[in-house]
């Protein structure tokens, strides 16, 4: 159990937050929110982590013969990459669709809704 | 029975799945009939759920029963509250399914069933987060919804706004569902489990007599930020008065009427399930913050929605301000402060969704849903008018509203300085919408002149959702929100209704206390106060069109309001920040 695992989770979320508070382009602002989204990556598969075990695949080796990894987390993760990869994409239509009928994609040009 | 529970999500998605693969070749009658269906019979099966939720039901999905009392399956729950929430999404996806019946010039062109489709994946994720026994199958049905949701408010997506407010939603919405899951990976750090249940008494296991520790209070920052976002509080909350103002009006009812309550729902469901033990927050902490944050939130709600223009967001600004009242009910942790806010959001998802379907008549009649432009001209729409202002008053609270009763039940509840919010907020919102009323569909008083400001979104010369704007209104654009008005209405006036929603929900929750839900003098009184308020309230604005104009010290509230998305991303760390603070005393003296 180590704790920089746990830093780097908070130290890319906090940096894809400023990221994305800071953005002057709005495709680059979804990256920042992939960016805040690979942080969870980081911290569950920290949370599964077990020095000297092996992944849980049990197809070349015995149940119960060594160490495995929290298979839960693993799946929560690829979960997550299923997820974000479909806000992602929608994302970026949605910016796709903003630089064709505002003619820009900087944010500070973007006011119309205010209020 | 209770193997029927996981048909509540799959129903839905199922009906979208077949609406997506043959919508191309069905004619556009076939594929919204299908929607009906689809819809309509998840209903049936929610109330029918509903009607056999005591005692709670249990439901391990696929048969992954716990052995020995470890398990890796998913489970979901149907008891009362979560029944109830999933009949309310499908009733009113129901009603909005209907008011949509026709109305739009079919965007995308050749793909009729796209609109019913997603809308029934909406219905199917939002009735998911309602069942989810576990945090994780929480966490996908919130983004699931989420994500339609983004579709959905940008589904014109020829209009400039729509986009725009579409993306603002989606960046800060996934954002904090992202907070969600790292307070949820925290959770599952410590106990081992995702079942909520379990991980409320690992929490209790681990912490013995310590009490909570900075692990625990992290991970409730960070699971309560991902759904007070959605449920917009205070000062999470800038996405929805853009999303409510673009989104098209069907999809503005369900938003409107369930899915922010939805953020309520989950948070009264996370507390009580995983936090409430004795190594969770204390209560005093979560009464603290929820009462803080509620109290903020009404407030900021109740002052914006009064002086905006635009009728759609001047809507959505009055659900932020109801939603902060929902807050403080819960925050105050009583059995009748539960039962108080389930008949408030009842009796409000009927009243906000026909007062959307009211502006959507507006809109596809006049392509404008600005209350100066509008001033006098909508005289010949009757129907609306009376159906308008009978929302206003329900929205104020006035007997025998269902708003009413769960506003007396609540407020009974809350007790002390907290009344004078609920009155308050709800006087001023009604008020703003009554003004609307007089001066839109009677045309009284002068029509007020434009402020030169930039801080605001007029709302004119927005494209009609339909084929160009309507000549006469179809018939399902006004019995809808009828149905919704006569709905709302039932919930107070049906006898023994509100002692029928306070046994499931004290079921579901506080474990046996039961508290009674009816009509006090007390109530009544503060009712008609709050609705005589919110009449006088309107006929001043009315009379005096510079009481409306918005004063120098309502400006920076309004500036806040940037419509630049960095900003509200930046308010939502700030909102997390706050919320940590709220609740560390109770870590601390732990």
């Amino acid at each position: 159990m180590h704790v920089l695992p746990y830093l780097i989770a908070a130290y890319v979320f906090l940096t894809g937050c400023y990221g994305l508070a800071t953005s002057r382009n709005l495709i680059h602002a979804v990256g920042c929110l992939a960016v805040c989204q690979s942080s969870t990556y980081v911290l569950l598969l920290a949370v599964g982590y077990q020095n000297g075990a092996t992944a849980p695949v049990f197809s070349d080796i015995k149940p119960g013969s060594r160490p495995v990894v929290d298979p839960v987390v693993q799946a929560l993760t690829l979960t997550d990459i299923v997820v974000g990869a479909t806000v992602t994409a929608l994302l970026l239509a949605l910016v796709l669709q903003i630089a064709k009928r505002h003619g820009t994609v900087d944010p500070d040009e973007l006011r119309e809704l205010r209020g | 029975m209770h193997h029927l529970l996981p048909l509540l999500p799959a129903i839905p998605l199922l009906g979208a799945a077949l609406l997506v693969a043959t919508g191309r070749r069905l004619p556009r009658f076939a594929a919204e009939i299908t929607g009906f269906v689809v819809s309509g019979g998840t209903a049936a099966l929610a109330l029918v759920l509903l009607l056999n939720s005591s005692p709670p039901m249990v439901e391990w999905v696929g048969g992954w029963l716990p052995a020995g009392g470890e398990s890796v399956g998913i489970v979901v729950i149907g008891d009362g509250p979560a029944l109830g929430m999933a009949a309310l999404v499908s009733l009113l996806t129901l009603a909005a399914l209907a008011y949509s019946w026709r109305y739009f010039d079919e965007p995308p062109r050749g793909h009729p069933g796209a609109f019913t489709a997603l809308m029934l994946v909406f219905q199917g994720a939002m009735c998911g987060f309602a069942i989810a026994g576990d945090l994780f199958n929480a966490f996908v049905f919130f983004e699931l919804m989420s994500v339609v949701a983004y579709a959905l408010t940008g589904y014109r997506i020829d209009e400039a706004k729509a986009v725009q407010g579409a993306l603002t939603f989606g960046v800060v919405n996934s954002l904090g569902a992202y907070a969600m899951l790292m307070g949820i990976g925290l959770l599952y750090a410590r106990t081992g489990e995702l079942a909520m249940t379990k991980i409320g008494r690992g929490l209790d296991t681990a912490a013995g007599h310590g009490g909570p520790d900075a692990l625990v209070l992290a991970s409730f920052v960070l699971v309560l930020t991902g759904l007070l976002v959605k449920a917009a509080a205070v000062p999470f909350h800038f996405w929805l008065p853009d999303a409510h103002a673009v989104a098209p009006t069907p999809v503005c009812m369900l938003l409107s009427g369930v899915m922010v309550e939805l953020g309520a729902y989950g948070v009264w469901r996370v507390y009580g399930t995983v936090f409430a033990g004795p190594g969770g927050i204390p209560a005093a902490d979560l009464t603290r913050a929820l009462v803080t944050l509620g109290t903020l939130t009404a407030a900021t709600g109740a002052v914006m929605c009064w002086y905006q223009r635009h009728i759609k967001r001047l809507l959505a600004y009055s659900t932020i301000a109801h939603t902060g009242l929902f807050l403080v009910g819960l925050g105050v942790l009583t059995p009748q402060g539960d039962d108080g806010v389930a008949l408030y959001i009842l009796g409000h998802a009927g009243v906000k969704a026909a007062l959307f379907a009211c502006a959507g008549v507006l809109l596809d009649r006049y392509g404008s849903v600005d209350e100066h432009a509008l001033h006098g001209r909508a005289r010949e729409l009757r129907a609306t008018a009376v159906m308008f202002a009978v929302a206003a008053l329900g929205l104020a609270g006035l007997p025998p509203f269902g708003t009413a009763l769960g506003k007396a039940v609540t407020e009974e509840a809350v007790g002390g300085p907290l009344t004078v919010v609920y009155v308050a907020a709800s006087a001023i919102t009604a008020g703003a919408v009554l003004r609307v009323t007089g001066r839109v569909f009677l045309g009284l008083g002068p029509r007020p002149k434009d402020a030169d400001s930039d801080l605001e979104t007029s709302g004119s010369e927005e494209e009609p959702e339909t084929t160009g704007p309507l000549s006469r209104i179809p018939d399902t654009m006004t019995t809808v929100p009828a149905v919704l008005l006569a709905a709302a209405l039932a919930v107070g006036v049906a006898p023994g209704f509100g002692d029928l929603v306070a046994r499931s929900v004290n079921e579901g929750g506080s474990g046996g206390a039961h508290a009674v839900a009816q009509w006090t003098a007390h109530g009544v009184l503060l009712g008609l106060a709050s609705t005589a308020l919110a009449v006088a309230l309107a006929g001043l604005a009315v009379t005096r069109p510079d009481w409306t104009a918005a004063p120098d010290w309502a400006r920076p509230l309004r500036r806040l309001q940037s419509g630049h998305v960095g900003d509200y991303v930046a308010w939502l760390l700030v909102g997390a920040a706050v919320l940590g603070a709220l609740a560390l005393p109770g870590v601390l003296g732990g």
